[in-house]
């Protein structure tokens, strides 16, 4: 990569009081406050966020998508883990 | 390992077809990631240049009203131009390398910028025409394969609409205004109207990737089927304005449900392709400057980082 370049960077956007910080896009910056004000100008220039949260793009780990199937397959068999899997007589109220 | 590639590809294309979106991790055959770079990269460079004909107009805007909401909408395209390098990126392409090709020529951008704005008019014919074609080419992108690109695309589509308003706000200040500001929005639709025709690109019959990129989705109309909606939906809002499509051949077809209209100068699109247009060597010049002379502030920006950063690690050894 070209010396010059500033650091990729990953912008989560809070929208709403209440709400989580969601990923939105990404962008270059030299440093995290530019980044933080550059994440301003482009991704909420309609108010669409109240909190902005930056992580360099290097220190995300991610999981392999070719490994997807072995990876959550423990969960794939284990339908007595939603409350739907279980019956409730009828007259049973609250439950 | 042939066979192996093949199931790859094959589970690739079971993938789109099931409208399933891919994502950067994903596997995904060299052609469709090389095409994406390119087209996504285009469509980036044409954000970046396509804010140079409006620049023009910011300081010469006839009201304060109308000086803010150009310069907002240049600087929404920047936004879009930075939304798509960075989808690009996530493919493997260099931000660097990509303005380099820019830069250099190699890589193209939308030749409608190659025109030049010559009056007020303009910023309403850019607005309402260009805009409004670009939006008929960027909506279904939308629902494009690469998710990265689709998720840009329905920021930049959120946004586009805005720009499209105002340019047809312009045009109907004009059209109601003195003869002489309607005669200026009459002149900039004549000069408008066949390049904006030819920016849904050549006809489809002359667009051999059409087919590929409808496959994987990355396309999802070809050009021909584009421009016929555009003309089916510009030519009411013309008239709504009293203002007159320059093409005599402009007929409305009853079988077809649609305009029946003239043949675009093909000649003249390639010519503007192949960077002889109006403006192309100014559009570049311009670029290639304003990237030149703010080397120094992204050196400058990169070097105080950095020495922060060495700083910070001191104080806390």
């Amino acid at each position: 990569m070209n010396q010059s370049e500033w650091p990729l960077w990953e912008v989560f956007i809070r929208s709403k009081q209440g709400l989580d910080h969601k990923h939105v896009g990404s962008l270059h910056a030299a440093d995290a406050t530019m980044a933080i004000q550059n994440a301003r100008d482009v991704y909420t220039r309609r108010l669409e966020g109240i909190s902005i949260w930056v992580v360099e793009s290097q220190h995300v780990h991610a999981s392999n998508p070719d490994d997807a199937e072995a990876f959550y397959d423990p969960a794939n068999d284990k339908v007595y883990r939603h409350p739907t899997f279980y019956q409730v007589p009828d007259s049973i109220k609250h439950m | 390992m042939e066979t192996v590639e093949i199931n790859l590809e094959e589970q690739f294309q079971a993938r789109i077809d099931a409208d399933i979106r891919i994502e950067p991790k994903d596997w995904m055959p060299d052609a469709y990631r090389k095409t994406l770079i390119r087209q996504i990269s285009q469509h980036a460079h044409s954000e970046l240049v396509g804010m140079l004909p409006e620049g023009n107009w910011i300081t010469r805007a006839p009201s304060l009203k109308r000086k803010s909401i150009l310069l907002s909408k240049v600087q929404d395209e920047a936004g879009h131009g930075l939304y798509l390098y960075s989808a690009a990126e996530t493919l493997g392409a260099s931000r660097d390398q990509m303005l380099a090709d820019l830069h250099s020529g190699k890589a193209k951008y939308s030749s409608i910028f190659n025109y030049p704005t010559l009056s007020w008019a303009d910023m309403g014919t850019v607005g309402w025409l260009v805009d409004g074609a670009a939006i008929l080419n960027q909506v279904p992108l939308c629902r494009t394969s690469y998710g990265p690109y689709a998720r840009a695309m329905v920021r930049v589509c959120k946004e586009e609409s805005f720009h499209q308003r105002q340019g047809f706000e312009i045009m109907q200040t004009l059209c109601e205004g003195a003869p002489e500001q309607k005669a200026m929005a009459q002149e900039a639709l004549n000069r408008w109207w066949w390049p904006t025709l030819m920016m849904f690109g050549p006809k489809d019959a002359d667009s051999p990737n059409t087919e590929q990129s409808m496959k994987w989705r990355i396309k999802r109309f070809t050009n021909d089927e584009l421009r016929q909606k555009f003309v089916d939906m510009m030519v009411p809002q013309a008239e709504f304005l009293g203002l007159t499509v320059p093409d005599p051949a402009l007929k409305w077809n009853e079988t077809k449900q649609g305009y029946d209209f003239g043949e675009v100068n093909w000649e003249e699109f390639w010519n503007v392709v192949k960077g002889n247009g109006m403006c192309n060597k100014d559009r570049l010049g311009a670029r290639v400057k304003a990237h030149e002379e703010g080397a120094w502030v992204r050196e400058a920006a990169l070097a105080h980082a950095k020495k922060r950063a060495a700083k910070a690690e001191t104080q806390a050894a």
